[in-house]
């Protein structure tokens, strides 16, 4: 895939930003003295009356993105993941999921991918966190198109929203003219009847990745991408599970509580053995992210081998 | 309404607050009898709302930041008309509107929900600087307590009120002194609370939160203050207007029994005929 488009979904949430506020004039931005990284910074420069820095005061930002949804705005508050669900996650429960506010949380950040930086900054445990809020949608788009889309559809959903995005740049693989985004909606990118892949955000093109190389050796896999974590697409997890018997979820996350979690939940009452990869229990590390990704087991080769491992070739 | 007819009115509110707390056998009596003649100056002279049009988009809004004293809270709203005053009896049952802290899902006259300390002044400030971008004039109060603003989330909603100059905001302080492990001076003081809202960037006014006077003078000079935020520093007695409750810690979070109930209804009539004729 060297010769494909590679965009962060931070950029993407940025741009989206500054082209929905047109549309929704009661928009907000909230930062925490990190909108050049968030890439709000993008709508400052173009609607800087309507762009908030709360200064590195994120439970705070959460209270005042309570409250302005209150009085009928609708604000993105925006941090790092770590930071937006993870230090103010009992803000967002108590102040904007309790009273079931609107919302959107805009993380980005999330996972082993923000590189360098290390353990005390990846955030592999939001989707576990933010999927127990009593109605929170949970939202981790595969790329560009995906999650400019996904900003879109939190606007137009009344309610909070968490919108997990990351910091590396990552193929763009929605870019067709027929795309639609819906809320709660999987999407089967790759039909197969061997064995289903399901993924989110930036292993979704590992994933695809992963199919291809698989069938190259004879093996058909499904490719799933569950864009909406919550609530989760059961219907179509569950007929993929009763298509193709095995699941493989995959996931930039920790394998207690995200997708995978989410997926093995979903089929419950008419279980298939679920295989998961993702940060198994331990915290991350600092370097490239590219090469994180890999040591954590996230690209199309580890995937590959899970799946043949699973399927016994 | 004249200042005996409010002393009369908060009087009627410390009642309701009992009465839901004896039926609820729960809840938290001492900081609703000590808020109850601000909540009464807020909702009977102060705001603007129209209990027949509670989510009225230009109404004054009132965020209780230490959700604890619902009781004296929910008293206030069902006087002043928002449900029915009979409805206080539900308080924290299965199945009524009365949650144990502020519900604004289900609750009319609720502005915010609340409950978690530190959390209310937040959504203060975010009211207060919505109704700035969006170009109306309504204001927004939020009470807190003294032991509440041992919260870092209060100092950090402090500086974004101040550094916003969000003058349509008046954070109001019930300094009743006490919190659930004894005084806020032992347990983890707060003082000077007036200094630091002052070094945080607020007119600071300190007043007796029982009297009148003073806390209609204060509300009038928020009001008339611009360019930052109001913080007024009410000194209150906890569990004020029931003799066995006032200044006890130990009525922070408990019910009175049948026998206490009936000297604390007793001595909040005796006040009520003290203020006939």
């Amino acid at each position: 895939m060297a010769d494909v488009k590679k965009i962060a979904t931070r950029d993407s949430y940025g741009n989206a930003l500054v082209e929905c506020f047109p549309d929704f004039p009661n928009m907000v931005v909230l930062d925490a003295d990190l909108a050049a990284a968030t890439k709000t910074g993008i709508f400052k420069k173009a609607y800087p009356e309507r762009h908030i820095d709360c200064g590195i005061a994120e439970c705070d930002m959460i209270g005042v993105a309570a409250g302005m949804a209150a009085a009928g705005m609708i604000p993105f508050a925006s941090s790092f993941a770590m930071f937006a669900a993870g230090r103010a996650f009992e803000q967002v429960r108590n102040s904007v999921g309790y009273p079931h506010l609107n919302v959107k949380i805009g993380a980005t950040h999330a996972g082993i991918s923000v590189g360098e930086d290390g353990a005390t900054h990846q955030c592999n445990e939001d989707i576990a966190l933010m999927r127990t809020i009593p109605g929170m949608v949970v939202i981790n788009p595969s790329d560009d198109v995906e999650a400019k889309a996904a900003v879109r559809a939190a606007l137009e959903h009344d309610g909070p929203v968490y919108l997990r995005f990351g910091r590396l740049a990552v193929p763009v693989i929605n870019d067709r003219p027929d795309y639609r985004f819906e809320l709660g909606k999987g999407v089967t990118l790759r039909d197969g009847k061997d064995i289903t892949i399901v993924a989110s955000g930036l292993t979704v093109s590992e994933s695809l990745q992963a199919a291809e190389d698989l069938a190259a050796e004879g093996i058909d896999a499904r490719v799933i991408n569950i864009h909406t974590i919550k609530p989760i697409d059961a219907e179509l997890v569950a007929k993929a599970a009763a298509e193709t018997g095995k699941i493989v979820t995959v996931e930039e996350h920790s394998v207690i509580g995200g997708l995978g979690d989410a997926v093995i939940g979903a089929i419950a009452e008419n279980p298939v053995p679920v295989y998961k990869i993702g940060v198994n229990d331990e915290f991350g590390k600092s370097g490239p992210a590219t090469e994180l990704i890999d040591l954590f087991g996230l690209t199309a080769p580890h995937i590959a081998k899970k799946v043949k491992e699973v399927l016994g070739k | 309404m004249d200042v005996k007819q409010l002393k009369k009115t908060a009087n009627e509110v410390r009642k309701g607050a009992i009465e839901a707390v004896y039926q609820a056998k729960s809840g938290h009596p001492g900081g609703s009898l000590s808020a109850a003649d601000i909540f009464t100056y807020l909702y009977f002279v102060e705001m603007n709302v129209d209990p027949e049009n509670p989510k009225a988009e230009n109404r004054d809004r009132f965020v209780l930041s230490k959700g604890h004293v619902a009781p004296g809270y929910y008293s206030t709203l069902a006087h002043r008309g928002f449900f029915p005053v009979e409805e206080l009896k539900t308080l924290r049952k299965v199945g009524a509107r009365l949650q144990g802290h502020p519900d604004m899902k289900h609750i009319p006259g609720v502005d915010m929900s609340s409950g978690s300390l530190g959390q209310g002044i937040s959504a203060a400030c975010g009211m207060a600087k919505a109704g700035k971008l969006m170009g109306r004039d309504y204001r927004v109060y939020t009470l807190l307590g003294d032991g509440e603003i041992q919260e870092g989330q209060v100092w950090e909603a402090a500086m974004f009120a101040a550094h916003n100059k969000l003058d349509n905001l008046v954070v109001i302080v019930d300094n009743n002194g006490l919190q659930i492990d004894g005084s806020v001076a032992d347990v983890m003081s707060p003082y000077p609370i007036d200094e630091k809202f002052k070094a945080f960037g607020f007119e600071v006014l300190t007043i007796d939160g029982h009297d009148f006077d003073e806390i209609a003078a204060a509300f009038s000079k928020a009001r008339e203050t611009k360019g930052k935020p109001t913080a007024i520093i009410a000194k209150t007695v906890k569990g004020k207007g029931v003799s066995f409750m006032e200044n006890q810690a130990s009525w922070h979070g408990a019910a009175p029994n049948a026998e206490q109930y009936e000297i604390a209804m007793a001595d909040l009539n005796a006040i009520a005929a003290g203020l006939e004729g």
